[in-house]
């Protein structure tokens, strides 16, 4: 099936108005009877549910944490792109929407992108009408720092806070509606089917995560914005709960997952310890405007001390290799960089796999104060995780996975192919193409859920009769008992290995073959490997305890046995593009300097698979991408 | 990857089954652990040995594992978070601890956080105070530029100190009237600093402190225990802040 995107035609800096203008609209009056489903309330869902619930629709709105406060955005460090263009640098619309277009080696919308630059204006102002504290200037005015990627400065930033700044403010203009009673705030509940009646979104079957309880909503729109699937390689700097089961219970209902192998590997990472080890913590990639990244040129200078390597021994490669960009480098590249450097046996600390970022020169030019004003939290971290001390000898990072770009596929308005299921923020597949740039997914999270699915979801609803199915009808009791069938399949297996046993298992094939190198023989690797795990799991995983009360080896039995469903379908789309673009990279398709090399030919298309079982094979659509705007060209940040 | 020595600790647990079981704590061995766990990692190794002889693991809140989301919640040896300055139990290293040590780990004890399981509460009244005001009432959209309203760098970051706040409840755990005046002062602060917040500061702390009485918790007397506490050193003028704000809406008719 070709998939057509509905985005609107003619010139693009029209499009949104336009767009806006040609969407139905709800009477006030009736909002009221719509009721919305809303998973999730990080920045998308929070800022989604408050919105929605402030324009007079009834909204309820899900999360597993114990509060909306807590959701993953709150752990976005630099900061939120927007083309204000304060510091008069060259900024614009249209040079965002370049840059991000751009940032994702040319697979992403464009009609979509511009959006998401038009908006991003808006954003910024927003919130700061909420009070969220961005950093000032002395004169009183927002500050901005530079982010990677981009050659001017347009990332507005809250100490190294951003993320939990922006969620806050979300979360406050959620907990006004809560209070005014538009939205109904369901905490510890964790999604666990969608209901599809007639082909059409209806509602969600949840498990109460402190009762056990299995309970079913009922809406007239279904709305996911339950984030990205990275815990898919086990390690990543994701939340322990961050997981893609309501995608994939989605997808397993007929939504189609388009471009799974998009994954981004983030290249500021405090390296791993152990093999205890639970997550990666990231570091904020705005560390990257002050610090150097080098490791040594020679092997036997990697066990002295950084400090005893000579200045001229020292190889500052991204520097080197990308003069006009240096260490600001797309994610990307800066994570191939330092693989690489690793891979070569130049890599420092233990078990060889990390490269220094070195603020020695900075703090050399602004003083330590400047520095630590700029990024303390972030130096303080990593002296509780590490113990040593950033500000004097470089810090050790590698590459760890970090975001999603693909997700649920999704038209211009956010819908998926399921009428009455609409996807937001990193659930969805629909902005950042193969690579996000930094401070962007911010950007999009709130984009979608303040200023886009307020107008588009009424397009749809004005075409529905609200309350038309309740939760007598047969499709929610047969999805209740679906899921009580698939926990109490949990609970009786009792095996020998744990949920994580299996989790770590999983993720170890992940990263070694469909991590930041992937090639033909190790994705079929992989392929063959991931459905023995998910039948050992099947048939020898422990989960202690009932399926009555609250069972946290129960809640990560679901999220394990999705991830090992959908870490081959991960497997099989990075197999099926021979190319390599932005996150994804194919060994056997690289430039002669080891750069990614795109097959716009054949590959210019959004992969979207509709699953058909374990069993069988899941069967690719495609949305033909077209650059108007962008012209194709060679991503270069040299 | 690691050739450190390992260490083996003795953990007595705050174990209770649901909000009316009684509890109790229970004995607990951790083994091979390295000074590079957190403390979380530490406790994971622990529940993968109950796990596989049989038994039910520990329950405990966590989420980001990197000091952000407050989520997690441990009182240790007496202390909210371990009593390590400025740091939550998910970034409490285990470097801090020493081979043959003994530790207590309990839930956050507050009246107005019951116990759900083990070692995680319901911290549902944190959510209650917010609703009550802590935020400004603006629309989504129909807003001003963002350098329309300019913010003098001293106001900006001071209200970001309060803005730090995490909601996790170490404060009111750490409280010995199981106050939770830091937290809601932190709210009413930032947004009595910022000029966003100004227009309904009367309402916000009026509504704000009523709500923290109506969810039982108490009040502060001045022993600190609060910025002690906090994982993000929440400072206690902003309770002084918050009672000069109540004062004044007092007197605002």
């Amino acid at each position: 099936m070709i998939l057509d995107g509905k985005c609107p035609t003619g010139p693009i800096e029209k499009s949104w108005d336009k767009h806006r203008f040609d969407l139905k609209l709800v009477n006030p009056s009736n909002k009221r009877k719509y009721n919305i489903i809303m998973v999730g309330t990080g920045l998308a869902g929070g800022a989604a549910a408050a919105s929605l619930g402030e324009l007079g629709y009834n909204v309820q709105a899900f999360c597993y944490q114990d509060s909306p406060r807590r959701a993953h955005s709150i752990a976005a460090q630099g900061g939120i792109n927007a083309a204000k263009n304060y510091p008069s640098d060259g900024d614009s619309i249209l040079r965002l929407m370049y840059d991000t277009i751009k940032g994702g080696d040319f697979r992403a919308r464009e009609a979509d992108v511009w959006r998401l630059s038009q908006v991003s204006n808006n954003i910024i102002d927003q919130c700061v009408a909420q009070g969220v504290p961005f950093a000032r200037d002395y004169a009183g005015y927002l500050d901005n720092r530079s982010f990677g990627g981009a050659q001017v400065s347009r990332t507005f930033y809250s100490r190294g806070l951003t993320g939990q700044q922006l969620l806050l403010g979300a979360y406050s203009a959620l907990s006004r509606q809560i209070k005014a009673g538009t939205v109904q705030m369901y905490t510890r509940r964790e999604m666990l089917d969608l209901v599809v009646v007639d082909g059409i979104a209806r509602g969600i079957t949840v498990r109460n995560l402190v009762t056990g309880e299995i309970e079913s909503y009922a809406a007239d729109a279904v709305c996911l914005a339950s984030g990205g699937y990275v815990n898919v390689f086990y390690l990543s700097t994701n939340a322990k709960g961050s997981s893609v089961t309501a995608n994939w219970k989605a997808a397993k209902k007929g939504a189609f997952f388009a471009n799974p192998c998009y994954t981004q590997i983030h290249p500021t990472c405090i390296p791993q310890a152990g093999e205890y080890q639970s997550k990666l913590t990231l570091m904020s990639e705005s560390l990257r405007n002050d610090g150097r990244i080098w490791v040594p040129k020679k092997a036997e200078d990697i066990g002295k001390l950084p400090a005893q390597v000579a200045e001229e021994d020292r190889d500052y490669y991204l520097e080197r290799k990308y003069p006009s960009f240096g260490n600001l480098a797309p994610r990307d590249i800066a994570s191939r960089n330092a693989k690489e450097a690793c891979d070569n046996g130049l890599g420092v600390g233990p078990g060889g796999r990390g490269v220094y970022l070195d603020f020695a020169d900075s703090i050399k030019r602004l003083s330590e104060d400047t520095i630590r004003e700029r990024y303390g939290n972030l130096f303080e971290m990593y002296e509780k995780i590490t113990d040593e001390n950033g500000y004097k000898r470089p810090m050790r990072i590698y590459p760890a996975p970090h975001y999603a770009m693909g997700g649920l596929w999704v038209d211009y308005n956010l819908m998926s192919n399921i009428p009455g299921l609409f996807v937001l923020g990193e659930a969805n597949f629909s902005v950042h193409g193969a690579n996000r740039l930094g401070a962007s997914a911010l950007m999009q999270g709130l984009s979608d859920g303040y200023f886009v699915i307020p107008y588009t979801i009424g397009g749809y609803l004005v075409t529905v009769k609200p309350g038309s199915v309740k939760t007598d009808n047969p499709e929610f009791k047969k999805s209740v008992e679906d899921v009580k069938a698939t926990t109490n399949k949990f609970l009786s297996i009792n095996g020998k290995k744990t949920v994580t046993e299996f989790h770590r298992e999983l993720g170890k094939v992940m990263w070694n073959d469909v991590g930041m190198a992937r090639s033909k023989e190790s994705l079929t690797e992989a392929i063959k490997a991931i459905p023995q795990i998910r039948d050992e799991f099947w048939n020898n995983v422990k989960v202690t305890g009932s399926g009555a009360d609250l069972n946290q080896q129960l809640e990560n039995a679901g999220r394990v046995a999705d991830f090992l469903e959908f870490g081959e379908l991960l497997a099989k789309d990075a197999l099926h593009r021979e190319e390599s673009c932005g996150g994804h990279f194919r060994v056997e398709h690289q430039l002669p300097d080891g750069e990614a090399k795109r097959n716009d030919a054949d590959f210019s298309y959004v992969g979207a698979w509709e699953f058909k079982g374990n069993d069988k094979e899941p069967e690719l659509h495609k949305e033909p991408l077209k650059f108007e705007t962008i012209h194709l060209a060679i991503r270069s940040y040299k | 990857m690691s050739d450190h020595k390992t260490m083996t600790l003795t953990l007595i647990v705050w174990r209770q089954k649901n909000a009316t079981d009684p509890g109790k704590f229970e004995t607990y061995t951790a083994k091979n652990i390295t000074e590079h766990h957190s403390f979380l990692e530490m406790l994971d190794c622990v529940n993968e040995d109950l796990i596989h002889a049989g038994k039910e693991p520990i329950v405990f809140d966590h989420d980001c594992r990197e000091g952000i989301c407050g989520m997690c919640s441990q009182v240790i040896n007496g202390a909210p978070h371990g009593g390590q300055d400025r740091t939550t139990v998910c970034q409490l290293h285990m470097r801090k601890f020493k081979d043959g040590d003994t530790i207590y780990i309990e839930p956050w004890r507050a009246r107005a956080f019951p116990i759900i399981k083990d070692l995680i509460v319901d911290r549902a009244a944190l959510d209650k105070i917010i609703q009550a005001g802590g935020y400004t009432s603006c629309h989504t959209g129909g807003v001003p530029d963002g350098n329309a309203i300019m913010i003098p760098k001293p106001i900006a970051e001071e209200a970001t100190d309060a803005a730090e706040c995490i909601g996790c409840g170490a404060c009111v755990a750490g409280c010995p009237n199981g106050a939770a005046m830091l937290f809601t002062g932190a709210k009413v602060s930032q947004l009595a600093l910022l000029p966003q917040g100004k227009a309904e500061a009367v309402t916000r702390v009026r509504n704000m402190t009523q709500a923290m009485a109506d969810c039982g918790f108490g009040n502060c007397s001045n022993h600190y225990e609060c910025q002690a506490s906090c994982p993000k050193g929440v400072n206690v003028k902003f309770i002084a802040r918050m009672n000069r704000e109540f004062i004044k809406a007092q007197l605002d008719y």
